[in-house]
């Protein structure tokens, strides 16, 4: 099981092609060759950066260090969460109920793979717990994401008919109803999806990536069917939850709908 | 749950079904308004004046300064769903959130809704094929079915042709009668105001003028 190592040279290579394609957008006035190059190297520099921090933290197999590194995880996600969303609360609560959900879900799915499931000594080895973390956060992050996006910009061109159902005696959830619905269905269809999708259109990344690295092509779908339902699930619980809270914040303790609350990106 | 203040004696309580005090929100700052079991007052002023966010604060849709009472217990002391039950308030424009008029309604009252030109098969009617007028006369039935004792009415003939605003004025003075409820009427007819209002009242820049 070798991998057959890049050389510098081989990622040159297949960085000319990123900068001929930044090359014909010049030409071709498509005016997306800055953003083109930008994100390549964002991305290069980034995942040499996330290489070293994970060498680092695979030499020094210590809890506090995975934990910290979890910790850091969480509150970039929970930025980004909120960045992507056209009307977000505004002060704690835009940064809150994403996080806590995502922190609720994500972990205790990452945690119950590590421990119960996958059993490693100790259970917080950095080389399983930290990409395992890494996928369903990742994922649980695009939920919330969509979920919290439609929540509340639905919220906000639905205000009259929300209000019109709390005149007539409906509960603050009871008057989001559809709206809770159709928030959690944005969140969750594409984890649906990919899962539906997956082997026969696409293969997925993590299994492509053990073989790649040399994996009997059986244990690579084994992980990558174990990582799919953490996945679901980590998102499925996390959209949930945020949904909910999200809905419950919509309103204060005398229901009455407060968009104040919501602030214009 | 009585004021304090030796003004709120029981008797007023009977007689005010609701009574508002220092209710502000906005620009819109009513000190004191009260309308008795059975009366219909009417409420009119330039548009912005703070008709329609007065009728929001007394059903507790917009948070607000002050106090309403209904029968002797102030808004707080209710559970919100229920208070909105109770001190029911048809907004100007009427709401919808189902395809079919039918999955908006528990139950028919037939003579209501026959007084007001609709029938059993209007339940299957699709709301989006309904003109504003027809919305706006169901939306009055499917607020009196909550049957609540204050009806905070804005503007509620202002899409309909003569006919309807008969009925609907007749209806509103029927349910007035029968449950002895209390009607707060958002109006900008003179004429509407003499037929329908036992006492005028006008906003104007926010705050109250008694009509003669």
């Amino acid at each position: 099981m070798n991998v057959i190592a890049l050389s510098p040279f081989d990622l040159s290579l297949t960085a000319l092609l990123v900068l001929l394609l930044a090359f014909l957008s010049w030409r071709l006035q498509l005016g997306m060759e800055r953003r083109l190059l930008v994100a390549a190297l964002r991305t290069t520099i980034q995942l040499m950066l996330i290489g070293l921090v994970l060498k680092v933290l695979f030499d020094h197999v210590q809890w506090w260090w995975v934990s910290l590194m979890a910790l850091i995880m969480l509150l970039v996600a929970g930025r980004e969460v909120m960045a992507r969303q056209q009307r977000r609360f505004a002060g704690w609560r835009g940064y809150g109920v994403g996080t806590s959900a995502m922190f609720v879900s994500s972990f205790t799915v990452t945690l119950l793979a590590l421990i119960v499931v996958i059993g490693n000594d100790p259970w917080y080895q950095p080389q399983y717990a930290i990409p395992l973390l890494g996928m369903v956060l990742g994922n649980t992050m695009n939920g919330i994401a969509l979920g919290m996006d439609r929540l509340t910009s639905g919220a906000w061109q639905q205000r009259t008919v929300i209000e019109a159902r709390l005149l007539l005696g409906q509960g603050a959830m009871e008057a989001v109803s559809d709206l809770r619905r159709e928030a959690m269905r944005v969140g969750m269809i594409p984890m649906i999806n990919s899962m539906a999708a997956a082997g026969i259109v696409s293969l997925p990344g993590m299994m492509t990536g053990q073989i790649l690295a040399g994996t009997p092509p059986l244990e690579a779908v084994k992980y990558q069917i174990l990582v799919m339902f953490l996945i679901t699930a980590g998102t499925g619980f996390g959209t949930m939850v945020a949904v909910w809270r999200g809905a419950r914040s919509l309103f204060d303790e005398r229901e009455r709908l407060r968009l104040e609350r919501l602030a214009n990106s | 749950m009585v004021g304090c203040g030796p003004s709120d004696s029981k008797q007023e309580i009977i007689l005010n079904l609701l009574r508002l005090k220092g209710v502000a929100s906005h620009s819109m700052s009513i000190p004191a308004l009260e309308v008795a079991a059975g009366e219909c007052v009417c409420l009119s002023g330039p548009s912005g004046a703070g008709k329609s966010l007065l009728l929001r604060a007394i059903a507790d849709l917009d948070p607000h300064d002050g106090e309403v009472w209904l029968d002797g217990r102030e808004s707080r002391e209710f559970v919100p769903r229920d208070w909105r039950r109770q001190v029911g308030m048809l907004p100007a424009e009427s709401q919808w959130w189902r395809e079919r008029v039918g999955e908006h309604f528990a139950e028919v009252d037939e003579t209501r809704w026959q007084a007001l030109g609709f029938g059993r098969e209007t339940l299957d009617w699709e709301v989006a094929r309904c003109s504003t007028g027809e919305r706006q006369r169901l939306a009055l039935l499917r607020l009196l079915a909550n049957k609540p004792r204050v009806l905070l009415l804005d503007e509620p003939t202002a899409a309909l042709d003569p006919a309807s605003v008969q009925s609907v004025e007749a209806m509103v003075a029927a349910y007035r009668e029968e449950h002895r409820a209390a009607v707060l009427w958002v109006s900008h007819d003179p004429a509407q105001m003499q037929r329908v209002a036992s006492r005028q009242v006008r906003i104007v820049a926010g705050r109250l003028e008694e009509a003669a």
